[in-house]
């Protein structure tokens, strides 16, 4: 649905990698300048079809909340959707709607961003709206306060009705003891029921301007009309805040294994996440991230993992076993392992042997052959990841609103290749260490 | 907006290029015939070095034996877990080394498959997916772990508000016709089913004759015939699917609540629907886009979101199957406020039932619908599901190019007309999962 919140919790399973190739000669083309008020522009044209992703990235996210606040990020980004001097409220949408296109926006810790896909034709009318809303946007009680019920229902809906979410939200929050990765990007339901607009005004000012905000346009375009186009629309607006370096609360060094335990009716079958605090790309030394991305892979990405052989095939301990590397955020990642146990009454089993695959890799490390399959998968991953523009765009806003360059994008998959068993036993050796850890089981109440 | 111009035919000697259908931009749909004649349809893009691979087999979950609930099911789950000489372990890591993304699909009437590969390896990938479709091998280890998975995963979807929801819906509508069970089956069906069943699945579904298949990417016409030849040529010609009843409709209307103990009641809604080969499936298609389809602007997101805060998601569908059709909707809102939820829906829909939209609403909805049709076709992966689901409705492939017209030519007299036939507010069945206020089941 419309203005989701895109909400890392979601992210148990599965890693997202994003990330091109220029290696393997691929026609990406992507093009890169700043506007004289500050405001960068990346282009990626991509000529399949006469249609364009549009998008504006602002350096902002959950993380940047003052304390009391939580969730005040998202429910701007939906407060967005009202009006400005020239668009009346809630047309916006149904403008974009008019003339064929869609669009939508999302909210992490570190950003928020907003796109529309729409006809090529229609971009020049696209890029005057989104600019438009930048500086000029207009607030009444009368639309934020049934938006806040939204917001509420939306919790509800995704976090409050569903236990392996809430559960989820609770082993994040024990990872981080001081920094703000640890609040839901949605907010605490508690904090959300007394948002007001003053504080979504408060918010906009402080955030929203040209300097603060990244241009992505992927698509049927080149980056000569794009350069015309954002100068036109985007170039001319002043900047109206300064929002200043984004220092957050430093986490400090994990020194305790923590134990999360949760019960609910609802739950019929046990699982078991786990989430160490790991460096993010952007924080990272010697290339660790990109060592933990072909860890997580040789542990548990998929059917020929160490994970799914020995847990699942081999020992039968799992139903299902996994693990993933974020290393996306600006201040931190998480390197995270999720499973369900096959014996419906006992976690012991699968946590001892997942301790076991992990003591085992921090001893004797990873084979060559492991290596080089996890290379290759998540080479391939980049070129599938070439055939969705939205997919694209996303990868260079997400890098830029997080410390990292469009050159860091493009280089992530030599990168990857340069990895050594060295660097990857070596991470795992940092990383995995248990006082780095949040261990969270979710079990059946069965009282 | 010219997405999509006229068609050019073209045949080219070696007996695969039938017609080709060329667009204003990229899009140029050809339906290429392999010698010993299996069809496809092809858009050919060279520009990333990949190829979607779309296909389906006619025969889904409603054809699962009553005893075996979750055959299908199972079926899509062990397929790609070992064939011919490899076993699960050598053929899994076999499309893990040639980075192919392989995958079965069980839906109500149909059996779908998906493979991606890169142009590299092409062959191979193609080899696994023969071996895979021919031989499989369905060992008892296997077998009995994705048992296991299956079993869990029936259990905790059985546990979920909106799965409950949904299928007590469909039980008060069409009672104990197929479509009302889960397409995943049951844990008796699954824990019933042996290795033996799982091959005469496969030997009945597995056939040329309910065969379609779709492809994107880079890969010509001529490859593809031979591929299409080497992979699909040694099938058996005839399937043996069993055939399934045509849905009988409860059409009284009624409230039925399923108590549970959680914050936010999810609210399921709707009656019978139209069939896709009904004159008036795109009239009532534009109209449902217009009441609950099109998210912001729609009447309902509107009238239950915007106006009112009430829910977060509000929408309504159609749902045209083979058998029998739906329209339904849903929405979640805390427990206090499911009544006022419920009158809101139930006026919306009497309200289009009686007047029909506005001449603006409809022009906006056909500027939409006509509009977004190119974001359909702007990656090989959606290209070829695109033409799959075309091939699957019927809808031929001059579909592409006259579909933008057919919603154009829609008139504000025969959306009113559309929307009186589909709408009964006396018939609405609404299904409630949560503690509501204020709302008890109606007396059956």
């Amino acid at each position: 649905m419309a203005r989701s919140a895109l909400l890392r919790a979601a992210v148990f399973i599965t890693a997202l990698v994003f990330a091109l190739s220029p290696a393997t000669a691929l026609k990406v083309d992507v093009s890169e300048f700043d506007l004289a008020n500050g405001m960068k522009v990346v282009v990626i044209p991509d000529h399949r079809a006469p249609v364009v992703t549009h998008m504006v990235w602002y350096k902002v996210g959950a993380a940047d909340e003052e304390k009391g606040k939580a969730g005040i990020a998202h429910f701007l980004e939906h407060l967005l959707f009202k009006g400005t001097k020239k668009i009346p409220a809630g047309e916006f949408s149904k403008i974009i709607k008019r003339n064929g296109g869609v669009d939508n926006a999302f909210t992490s810790q570190d950003f928020t961003a907003y796109f529309q896909r729409i006809a090529k034709d229609r971009l020049e009318m696209v890029m005057q709206m989104e600019a438009d809303r930048m500086v000029n946007l207009t607030l009444s009680d009368k639309d934020v306060l049934p938006e806040r019920a939204v917001v509420r229902e939306e919790r509800r809906s995704r976090t409050d009705n569903n236990p392996q979410s809430l559960f989820g939200e609770q082993v994040r929050a024990a990872l981080y003891t001081a920094h703000p990765y640890g609040t839901p990007v949605i907010g605490w339901m508690s904090e959300v029921a007394q948002l007001t607009r003053k504080d979504a005004v408060d918010f906009y000012h402080k955030y929203y301007t040209p300097s603060n905000a990244i241009l992505i346009v992927a698509g049927d375009v080149t980056a000569d009309e794009i350069k015309k186009l954002a100068k036109k629309y985007y170039g001319v607006l002043k900047n109206t805040a300064t929002p200043g370096p984004r220092h957050r609360t430093e986490e400090p060094e994990p020194i305790a294994a923590r134990r999360v335990i949760m019960k609910d009716k609802r739950v019929s079958s046990p699982s078991l996440m786990r989430m160490y605090l790991a460096p993010s790309y952007s924080t990272s030394k010697d290339g660790e991230a990109m060592a933990l991305s072909v860890l997580s892979q040789i542990i548990g990405g998929g059917a020929t993992s160490r994970f799914y052989k020995q847990l699942v095939i081999r020992d039968k301990v799992a139903a299902s076993a996994s693990s993933w590397y974020n290393g996306d955020g600006l201040d931190s990642g998480v390197f995270g392992i999720y499973s369900i146990p096959a014996d419906r009454d006992d976690t012991s089993k699968v946590e001892a042997a997942i301790d076991e695959i992990i003591a085992d890799i921090i001893k004797n490390g990873v084979t060559e052959e492991e290596l080089a399959r996890a290379k290759r998968t998540l080479e391939a991953n980049t070129i599938y990841a070439l055939d969705n523009q939205r997919e694209l765009a996303n990868a260079f806003g997400e890098a830029l609103t997080q410390g990292q360059s469009v050159k860091d994008v493009l280089q992530w998959s030599d990168r990857i290749k340069t990895v050594s068993a060295k660097q990857v036993r070596q991470a795992a050796r940092h990383i995995l260490q248990i006082k780095r850890s949040v261990t969270g089981l979710l079990l059946k109440d069965k009282s | 907006m010219n997405f999509i111009r006229h068609a050019v035919a073209t045949v080219i000697a070696i007996g695969f290029v039938v017609v080709s259908i060329s667009t204003a931009s990229a899009i140029n749909i050809k339906k290429v015939k392999s010698k010993s004649g299996i069809t496809a349809w092809l858009v050919e893009d060279h520009t990333v070095p990949m190829i979607a691979f779309e296909f389906l087999f006619k025969g889904g979950s409603s054809a699962d034996p009553k005893d075996k609930q979750g055959l299908s099911n199972f079926l899509s789950a062990t397929m790609d877990e070992g064939a011919g000489e490899l076993d699960s372990s050598a053929f899994q890591q076999r499309l893990s080394d040639l980075s192919v993304k392989l995958s079965f699909e069980n839906g109500r009437d149909y059996f779908y498959g998906s493979m991606k590969t890169l142009t590299r390896n092409r062959d191979e990938a193609f080899g696994l997916l023969k071996l895979a479709l021919n031989k499989p091998r369905f060992d008892k280890e296997p077998v009995e772990r994705m048992r296991r998975q299956l079993v869990i995963s029936l259990k905790r979807a059985a546990t979920r508000p909106r799965t409950i929801a949904a299928r007590a819906w469909s039980r008060s509508l069409i009672g104990d016709h197929p479509y009302a069970g889960s397409s995943d089956g049951t844990v008796a069906g699954i824990m019933a089913i042996t290795a033996d069943d799982l091959k005469a699945a496969k030997n009945r579904l597995i056939a040329r004759d309910g065969l379609m298949v779709a492809v994107s990417g880079d890969i010509d016409a001529k490859s593809l015939a031979r591929l299409l030849d080497d992979t699909f040529g040694d099938l058996p010609e005839k399937s043996g699917m069993p055939e399934v009843p045509d849905v009988t409709y409860n059409e009284k209307g009624s409230i039925n609540v399923i108590e549970q103990n959680i914050p936010q009641s999810i609210i399921q809604f709707g009656h019978k629907g139209i069939m896709r080969d009904d004159p008036d499936f795109i009239p009532v298609f534009v109209m449902n886009f217009i009441l609950g389809g099109g998210g912001f602007g729609s009447r309902l997101t509107e009238e239950v979101r915007e106006k009112r805060g009430l829910s977060y998601s509000v929408y309504s569908a159609l749902s045209p199957r083979d058998h029998g059709a739906f329209f339904f909707g849903t929405a979640a809102t805390v427990n206090k406020r499911v009544a006022e939820t419920i009158k809101v829906i139930k006026q919306q829909i009497a309200r289009m039932a009686k007047d029909g939209p506005t001449a603006k609403e409809l022009e906006a909805a056909k500027n939409y619908l006509t509009g977004s049709y190119p974001l359909r076709f702007d990656s090989n992966t959606k290209i070829a599901s695109q033409l799959l689901g075309l091939q699957q409705t019927r809808r031929g492939i001059h579909y592409v190019e006259n579909r933008n017209q057919l919603i154009r030519q829609v008139t504000l007299q025969q959306v009113r007309k559309a929307a009186a036939k589909l709408l009964k507010p006396d018939s609405l069945i609404f299904t409630i999962v949560g503690k509501p206020e204020g709302i008890k089941s109606s007396a059956n």
